[in-house]
């Protein structure tokens, strides 16, 4: 009797802790907002990821278009800064490891810069990156 | 009584030659070195070791999920 008297308050626990979870989850993506400029550039091939985790530009941006990139840029190191201090690892390292991840999360059409130095468009196969990434 | 010595001094040093011989010839084979036919690549731009990334891919993954609005 006590047995199932302790399930009931567990199964609960686990369902707010599961409730939680999914506002947690689903607050980011909402709050997300994409300039349509940024996505627009970013279609175009005119800016692109480069394997140290920022964006660069492929092709010689609009002043628009470089301060919109530069202001992500700072953010971006803003958000490695903090991971790394939070995993113990450096921002060049913490950033290099997002670097990764976003190149291989371009989609066909989009840039991306190889280790070499080359700017790459992003097709079906999977996208040339530095030996180190996982 | 000196010629047995003799013999044996004689073998001695023809064991000894021939194993100068045997070392000489193993080191022959091994200082011989093949060419590669590509260049050797070495990376110098990026010194991030690999097992360093992978420690830190999961929240690398999670960063880039939970702020879209950046990447």
């Amino acid at each position: 009797m006590m047995r199932v008297k302790m399930w009931k308050p567990t199964g609960l626990a686990l369902a707010a802790i599961a409730a939680t979870a999914a506002v947690a989850l689903a607050v980011p993506s909402a709050m997300a907002q994409r300039d349509p400029a940024y996505a627009a550039a970013r279609a175009a091939g005119q800016i692109g990821e480069q394997p140290d985790g920022y964006l660069g530009f492929a092709s010689t941006p609009t002043p628009a278009i470089r301060a919109l990139v530069q202001d992500l840029n700072i953010k971006r190191k803003a958000a490695y800064t903090e991971r790394a201090q939070a995993t113990g690892s450096t921002v060049e390292q913490f950033a290099f490891t997002s670097g990764c991840n976003l190149i291989a999360n371009t989609k066909p059409g989009e840039k991306y810069q190889a280790p070499d130095g080359r700017w790459l468009t992003r097709d079906g196969s999977p996208p040339v990156r530095n030996a180190s990434c996982p | 009584m000196t010629t047995p010595k003799t013999g044996a001094r004689r073998r001695t040093i023809v064991g000894h030659g021939l194993a100068v011989l045997i070392g000489a010839t193993a080191l022959t084979g091994c200082v011989q070195i093949e060419t590669p036919d590509k260049p050797i690549e070495i990376n110098l731009n990026i010194n991030i070791r690999q097992e360093v990334v992978y420690r830190l891919d999961g929240d690398a993954k999670k960063l880039i999920e939970q702020n879209s609005e950046i990447f």
